[in-house]
């Protein structure tokens, strides 16, 4: 028989979200005897558990990133292979967001709950397509989840980006990127549009890169900006993590035009408090129209919402007839920041 | 609409006075009439919609935004029209999205009940930027950091045609300037200035150098104060009565006292000042005055404005520019001893024998209102722009004083990375009589960029604590900081403000403790 409430055999404890039946938590804090891991980015992907689980591409970038995936073992499971861990079916499922990144399918006795990591729904040439898993929960992320955030299309912004590259031609453009997914998104969109110059990468976004190339994503021509002549920058893009765009490290390229790739640029003050001088609204996380109605194409009866602006989201959530309820998880930021 | 959308946005996110040249050219290059002409329009504030925008946006949200998520986006937002132009469920694909002149135009034509339909309609049409740019081109103000003299620079930069050629006929074409843009693409002739009272680009000098000085002779230049208010062009020709400031920004709605006199047929140079009972009033008095559209009756007569006469360009319809100043300067004084007209006098003539003479002149220029001197070339005509040799200010020496480096912030553009932005503090007695350091003043030039370098140095390596962008620094850096002069203010915690307050030297050899204390500032307030 199906359990009438959800929170009787899923929980929050001091790890994060924790699923009693099967026995594991989902992306955990602090180090947990067995983890599901929805995606590499650093506030999922934590070091210290013994067993983990997730996607083959997953478990690489944790590799790359923290050394070992798990102090004991580490299983990778494709997307849509069903695996039983404890009393429960877990199955992973492309989410979108970056290299292999899953939403994880947990069934038991007759339940289906999904929990959504992070995800987007718009095409990303690096990562498989997000899928739709019918659900009777649904945990879902609300990164940009205000009614003001409508990621438009990435490729205009690219263009935008091209654009001011051939006005100011003696000016180098430096596009703040996160290091994990949105960097090889932006070259994989530069590329699209038919950009086919060397692209220069700052020092820590390389192993992720030449990550995602293992995993036959092409990138094209890419070299390190770090000892470049100035000179030879002019005219260039030259990608870095958004804490160095507008620091020291920048002073080496000549006269920059500041640029940074996240779905924050589409407010006006987030873009001006960082002196961003050609905003990019290129998000790897749902809008508000594809976290609204990626809730009802669920079909889901009740949604908790974890990181993330859940007050506006949780309002849409009672006003639509379904039980919503804001999940406080320790230790979630907004990695594109 | 795109493409001033584009440009807007871009231009809202430059810092970079060229930057934004940059982009404004290549947009008059690109874009096609009249759309470019009423984007010029909109950049020069010539473009004045009434309306009450913000109860449209309330009629027009209503049926369409949730207000729970209306409120909750405003909050995360900061700013109504922005919220609104990202909140609109609009993206109505297929159709194609209205063009600049066709919404000015019914803009200024359609009745004002027609216009949240109209409005609604467009916001459908448009993408986010597209919306923002809309609302702000409504709301009348764009703020984009572009000011009217940029957008001319502009012009000029695109077109070849020197900017003081566009400012002379600029008060003599409208919007959507079709004869101007023709002509300044090489498509049609000078735009006909006539005998409309338009904008004369001024004469302006340079900064005098020690060895030029020397060269002054009494025999070849005169002396005048130089008056401290700000430099107009009052014109009454074609029965239009205008005032403009030093960049041809028509300023009379705010200054309709000193216009209203004036005889027809002049066009006269002078100092815009705030005078009571014959006394020129401190600059902050002007300041009241200045950068509003319009004056309320009770600021005319608390704050009465007053020109000081220095020179006259145009009498009974007659040119004058290419007399000897002399010359100009007696028709001047013929003229209104004549007319007299009300809230007017001519700035005095100030005779000296020798440099030495106005070198005592000048060091004893304390006097409220004056600025310093003037000096002048017998026979130099009335040129346009700054040239060389003719007309030399003598600015009076600053004031200074040892003030504490508190906080710095980063600046924006090339700077973005270095804390060049620079709060500084002077000491006085605190609650319990110890020593404490108050914000007197801020700057963020005078050093050169090797002292930017060393600045961004101290500051990174002395941060006792941070807020957002602003870093807090062991009070350990002393700023001799120079400024015009120091006024009470209720703004800031300290009670004084400074006017152009820059940093004149870094004295990295002075301990803080011996840096000047607030009494030594207040005791520099002019009354």
């Amino acid at each position: 028989m199906r359990p009438e409430r959800f929170d009787t055999w899923l929980t929050v404890d001091r790890k994060g979200l924790y699923c009693r039946p099967g026995g594991f938590h989902i992306d955990p804090y602090g180090g947990a005897k067995r983890a599901v891991i929805t995606h590499g980015h650093s506030d999922h992907a934590r070091p210290g558990h013994d067993h983990v689980l997730a996607t083959q591409e997953t478990l690489a970038v944790m590799t790359t990133r923290l050394g070992t995936p798990a102090r004991l073992s580490a299983q990778n499971v494709a997307y849509g292979e069903t695996h039983t861990i404890g009393d429960v079916a877990v199955t992973l499922v492309p989410a979108g967001h970056v290299l292999g990144s899953a939403q994880v399918l947990i069934e038991w006795k007759g339940t289906r709950v999904v929990v959504s990591g992070d995800y987007k729904r718009s095409a990303d040439p690096t990562c498989a397509p997000f899928e739709l898993v019918p659900c009777h929960l649904f945990i879902t992320e609300a990164t940009f989840a205000l009614p003001v955030f409508q990621h438009g299309e990435a490729a205009e912004e690219v263009a935008k980006l091209l654009k001011s590259r051939a006005q100011f031609p003696e000016r180098a453009h430096v596009v703040g990127v996160y290091g994990l997914g949105k960097c090889q998104r932006v070259i994989a969109l530069l590329r699209e549009a038919g950009y086919e110059q060397p692209i220069y990468l700052h020092g820590a976004l390389a192993a992720c890169c030449a990550l995602y190339e293992s995993f036959g994503v092409r990138l094209g021509a890419l070299k390190p900006a770090t000892g470049a002549k100035r000179e030879d920058l002019k005219g260039e893009i030259v990608l870095a993590p958004p804490s160095a765009i507008a620091d020291r490290w920048s002073r080496r390229l000549p006269d920059p035009v500041t640029a940074f790739a996240s779905g924050w640029m589409r407010v006006r003050a987030r873009a001006r408090q960082q002196g961003i001088e050609l905003p990019l609204v290129i998000s790897d996380h749902a809008d508000w129209r594809e976290l609204t109605e990626t809730i009802a194409e669920t079909g889901a009866e009740e949604v908790w919402v974890t990181h993330g602006r859940e007050d506006a989201l949780l309002h849409h959530i009672q006003t639509t007839g379904r039980r919503g309820r804001a999940l406080a998880l320790i230790g979630r930021e907004d990695e594109d920041q | 609409m795109k493409a001033f959308a584009e440009l807007l946005d871009r231009l809202a996110y430059t810092p970079s006075r060229n930057d934004k040249l940059r982009l404004l050219a290549d947009y008059f290059a690109s874009a096609p009439d009249p759309d470019r002409g009423f984007a010029l329009a909109a950049l020069t504030d010539g473009l004045f919609f009434r309306l009450p925008l913000r109860r449209i946006l309330t009629e027009l949200l209503g049926p369409r935004v949730d207000p729970v998520l209306f409120d909750l986006s405003r909050d995360y937002v900061g700013d109504t029209a922005e919220t609104v132009a990202l909140i609109w469920p609009g993206g109505v694909t297929g159709s194609k999205p209205p063009r600049l002149a066709a919404i000015v135009e019914v803009l200024q034509s359609a009745p004002p009940a027609q216009v949240p339909a109209l409005l609604a309609n467009w916001l459908d049409q448009l993408d986010a930027t597209g919306r923002w740019a809309l609302l702000k081109l409504m709301t009348g103000a764009l703020r984009v950091g572009v000011s009217a003299r940029l957008a001319k620079t502009a012009l000029a930069e695109w077109s070849g045609v020197p900017l003081s050629d566009i400012e002379e006929v600029w008060h003599c074409v409208d919007p959507p300037y079709g004869e101007l843009l023709a002509w300044l693409s090489g498509t049609g002739p000078r735009p006909e200035v006539g005998t409309r009272a338009t904008f004369r680009p001024l004469m302006l000098s340079h900064q005098i150098e020690d060895k030029e000085l020397q060269s002054i002779a009494p025999e070849d230049f005169v002396a005048e104060w130089k008056w401290d208010g700000i430099r107009v062009q009052a014109a009454h020709q074609g029965g239009e009565k205008r005032l403009f400031s030093r960049t041809g920004d028509d300023i009379s709605g705010a200054f309709p006292d000193v216009v209203e006199a004036l005889p027809e047929g002049v066009v006269l140079d002078g100092e815009l000042l705030v005078v009571r009972e014959g006394e020129v009033a401190p600059f902050n008095d002007l300041q009241q005055r200045l950068n509003r559209k319009s004056v309320t009756a009770a600021m005319l007569k608390s704050h009465p404005a007053h020109i000081r006469l220095y020179d006259m360009l145009f009498e009974g319809g007659e040119d004058l520019r290419a007399l000897p100043f002399i010359a100009r300067r007696a028709r001047l004084e013929a003229w209104h001893k004549t007319h007299a007209p009300r809230r007017t006098d001519i700035s005095g003539i100030i005779d000296f024998a020798s440099v030495k003479e106005l070198e005592t002149l000048w060091a004893g220029a304390r006097e409220t209102g004056i600025e310093g001197l003037m000096l002048k070339r017998r026979d130099s005509p009335y040129i346009a722009g700054r040239p060389k040799g003719h007309w030399y200010k003598w600015k009076r020496a600053p004031l200074v004083i040892d003030a504490v480096l508190m906080y710095a912030q980063r600046g924006s553009g090339k700077r973005s990375s270095y804390y060049s932005d620079y709060t500084f503090g002077a000491w006085r007695d605190g609650d319990a009589g110890e020593p404490e350091l108050v914000p007197v003043g801020k700057s963020y030039f005078g050093f050169t960029d090797e002292e930017l370098k060393e600045l961004d140095a101290f500051v990174r390596n002395h941060t006792v604590d941070s807020f957002g962008p602003v870093r807090q620094v062991e009070p350990k850096l002393v700023f001799e900081v120079a400024f015009d002069s120091v006024h009470r203010s209720t703004r800031h915690k300290s009670g004084v403000a400074m006017r152009f307050p820059r940093i004149h030297r870094i004295r990295w050899d002075k301990p803080a403790g011996e840096a000047d204390r607030l009494e030594t500032l207040a005791a520099m307030i002019v009354e």
